[in-house]
């Protein structure tokens, strides 16, 4: 198995998220992550998919979302081209004693504290899934007491724009 | 100043716009506004159904017969979870299907309203595309989408939900000139490498086999395929919904591959070095177990859907296109081939199918002294009937006699539920189809378990004046199950014997349904009941067939099973090379 980054371009229309996800749930393909949001253009949303499969069930599941109509483009997008980032809020027990060693990891990380209270820091960091992970791992002896992650967002690099295409139109007859 | 009318009005008028000339469908509460200006429609004509469920299959047959979109209608709630089934039997059997149903009021929407039902969340996996209106002003775009999404590319079901106060609504109507369907343009143009690269393969190969699929039979290319294998001798396979895409009675056919084919095609497949394959899809029940399905061929994979290409095997040469256009292109490329002197040499390949096709033909065992096989009936009909007629199926043994035993020689002259397997399909897709096709016959072949899942559309055939013909294979029991279980359990009969061949008595049923009935159980018989159907053309006629409970469809691949394990009877393996 392998993780593949899929920037996919919907009509923002309703029922288009649940679209995709029933197809992924139908063909038995797991989605290791999901996040859905509005574009450069309004008529257009932007799914970024991580999905842990093998190269050929990835072909099958491309072709088959290619298949929905409310589909416009997708792109996989080869991590090494390509800049990735989540988004964790993480909320760590900290008293008197520990907080300033977590306000250390905090600046070490480049993340930002966004609220504090007595006896917790409540700390918002994004960056690469590697990057989340580590952070996680220097911040799990304080005490974890609430975790919530985004799923992952990415854009290529380069000047080059995933919308590089102008839409066509087809006869109705 | 442009006109004003309601969305109901506005409905009616789309479908009109799209060319729709019939509706089949059940009126109720939330879809009671269309119904009112359909009333009104010169150019629409509606057919009450007795079930949701057969409106969906009818429309199945109108569109499988005739080629066009076929239109059902039905209201919110049960009346649209009563499409599920023919929605997704259209889904799998690629049918063009649009689907209208009544939703409730946009202000009830998720209240769990009386008679509520999110049917496009339902119908998600089982359509290629759905619509919820609940603006009237997109009421004729909607439409027109539907009709355009239905028809083209790989043919398939769209459901339009539409709300009850978008149709009460005050709306103008405006027909969509061009649709912009940003994510939704099918190729039907093939690569022109890739039909050299197959041309070239074809020429080469020596042994051959074109596997062709119910595709060639929607994109109309049954000439482009005639002229195909004329042009290079190849050996065909029709599949159970390709059956009418090329004549049975050419030297080339080898009959339909499969778990019930011909041990003539289904060897030729596992023999094969090349497979064409044209618009099919690598079926289960066409390969059998995928890792031992023809183990020594090279694939050519011409398909509309892309994503039927390498989804179950891989294809050495991809085609994505319509099958016309594709086999006119091969057609040309294969002309190339053979003036720049490459011809294929198949005679050795010819000679071993013509073995196998002399020694292991479609047959059947004859039934109990005195008693009626249901092979020999089915084989009459066709005989009798015609490659001229129109056949219907349900699902079960029935069915497969139907494909073994009827010669078919014309394109949607064939029409069952292939992928699905839906029992009950036969009598609703032939009220479809008669009325699609009102000049021609057509007989609903069907098994008493079938039959009793919706024979309750006779009566909208005798209402409506919608005359077809059923040959109802009677023989007590859920047939196919019951061979299962022979073969399988132990002949442990579970809950397969329908406990009577008498109840209900099929010729007061006929009779109540206002068909003329005809019932038969003798050998003797069978040629004048039907010739006797064949001379009824004022109502419908139900031919009963009283047959024996023990025949049994053969050759057969088991499920699961490899292809090389086909039986061409029970116990009776074909010795595949025979030394003579």
């Amino acid at each position: 198995m392998s993780r593949h980054t899929l920037s996919v371009l919907v009509e923002n229309t309703p029922g288009v998220l649940a679209r995709v996800s029933s197809l992924f749930s139908r063909r038995g393909f797991n989605i290791d992550s999901l996040a859905v949001g509005p574009t450069e253009s309004p008529e257009v949303s932007r799914m970024t998919i991580v999905v842990n499969v093998e190269d050929l069930p990835l072909e099958q599941v491309t072709k088959q979302l290619n298949k929905l109509v409310n589909v416009i483009k997708i792109v996989e997008l080869d991590p090494a081209m390509a800049v990735e980032r989540e988004l964790m809020l993480v909320k760590v027990r900290a008293d008197i004693e520990t907080r300033s060693h977590i306000l250390e990891t905090v600046q070490l990380f480049r993340a930002k504290v966004v609220d504090v209270s007595s006896d917790a820091v409540t700390i918002e960091a994004t960056g690469s899934v590697d990057k989340l992970e580590a952070l996680l791992r220097v911040l799990e002896p304080f005490g974890v007491k609430e975790l919530v992650q985004s799923g992952m967002v990415a854009i290529g690099r380069g000047a080059r724009s995933i919308s590089d295409r102008s839409p066509r139109t087809v006869d109705p007859t | 100043m442009t006109e004003q009318l309601t969305g109901a009005q506005s409905l009616i008028r789309s479908l009109e716009f799209a060319g729709v000339d019939t509706v089949f469908g059940i009126p109720g509460g939330a879809v009671l506004p269309a119904y009112d200006p359909l009333m009104d429609s010169a150019q629409v004509r509606h057919i009450l159904v007795r079930h949701e469920q057969a409106a969906g299959h009818a429309a199945e047959g109108y569109a499988t017969a005739t080629g066009k979109v076929g239109v059902c209608m039905a209201t919110s709630g049960p009346g649209a979870t009563n499409l599920v089934t023919p929605l997704a039997d259209a889904y799998m059997d690629s049918v063009p299907l649009v689907a209208i149903t009544g939703q409730v009021p946009s202000y009830y929407i998720g209240t769990d309203a009386f008679q509520e039902a999110d049917i496009r969340g339902i119908t998600m996996p089982i359509t290629k595309h759905s619509f919820l209106v609940t603006d009237p002003a997109d009421i004729p775009r909607a439409v027109a989408e539907a009709f355009h999404i239905a028809g083209t590319g790989r043919p398939g079901p769209v459901l339009v939900d539409v709300t009850k106060d978008a149709l009460q609504a005050q709306t103008t109507f405006n027909w969509p000139e061009v649709l912009d369907l940003a994510g939704y343009h099918p190729v039907t143009k093939p690569h022109s490498k890739q039909v050299r690269e197959a041309a070239a393969m074809i020429v080469a190969a020596r042994q051959p086999v074109l596997y062709v699929g119910g595709g060639v039979i929607k994109a109309g290319a049954h000439r482009e395929l005639l002229e195909l294998a004329a042009l290079t001798g190849i050996p065909v396979v029709t599949t159970l919904m390709a059956r009418g895409a090329f004549p049975d009675s050419h030297p080339q056919h080898l009959g339909m591959p499969g778990m019930h084919g011909t041990v003539a095609a289904v060897a030729a497949l596992q023999k094969s070095d090349l497979l064409i394959a044209l618009g099919s899809r690598f079926d289960d029940r066409v390969t059998g177990q995928i890792d031992s399905f023809a183990p020594y061929a090279q694939i050519i994979h011409a398909d509309i859907d892309p994503a039927e290409i390498g989804k179950l095997r891989h294809a050495d040469v991809p085609i994505v296109g319509d099958a016309r256009e594709v086999i006119a292109e091969l057609v040309l490329a294969i002309k190339a081939e053979h003036e720049a002197g490459h011809h294929g040499d198949i005679g050795g390949w010819w000679k071993q199918l013509e073995d196998w096709l002399e020694v292991y033909p479609l047959g059947y065992a004859p039934a109990p002294d005195g008693e009626l096989s249901p092979q020999y009936a089915i084989e009459r009909l066709g005989a009798i009937a015609g490659p001229e007629a129109i056949y219907t199926a349900g699902v079960g043994q029935h069915q497969m006699w139907a494909s073994q035993f009827i010669k078919y020689e014309n394109p949607r002259t064939w029409l069952n539920s292939g992928g699905a397997g839906t029992m009950g399909y036969a009598i609703p897709a032939a009220m479809g189809a008669k009325v699609g096709r009102p000049d021609a016959t057509v007989w609903a072949i069907d098994g008493d378990g079938c039959f009793q899942m919706t024979n309750q559309e006779l009566a909208t055939c005798s209402v409506n004046d919608i005359p077809i013909k059923v040959a109802l294979i009677n023989n007590g029991t859920l047939g196919m199950v019951r061979q299962w279980q022979t073969l399988f359990y132990n002949e442990r009969y579970s809950e397969t014997d329908l406990g009577s061949k008498n109840i209900p008595d099929f010729m007061k049923l006929a009779d109540a349904y206002g068909c003329e009935g005809i019932r038969v159980s003798s050998p003797d018989d069978v040629d004048s009941a039907i010739e006797k159907a064949m001379s009824i053309n004022d109502k419908s006629v139900v031919v009963e067939f009283v047959v024996h409970q023990d025949a049994m469809v053969w050759p057969m691949v088991a499920a699961g099973t490899s292809n090389d394990d086909i039986l061409a009877a029970r116990d009776a393996a074909p010795l595949w090379d025979r030394e003579d």
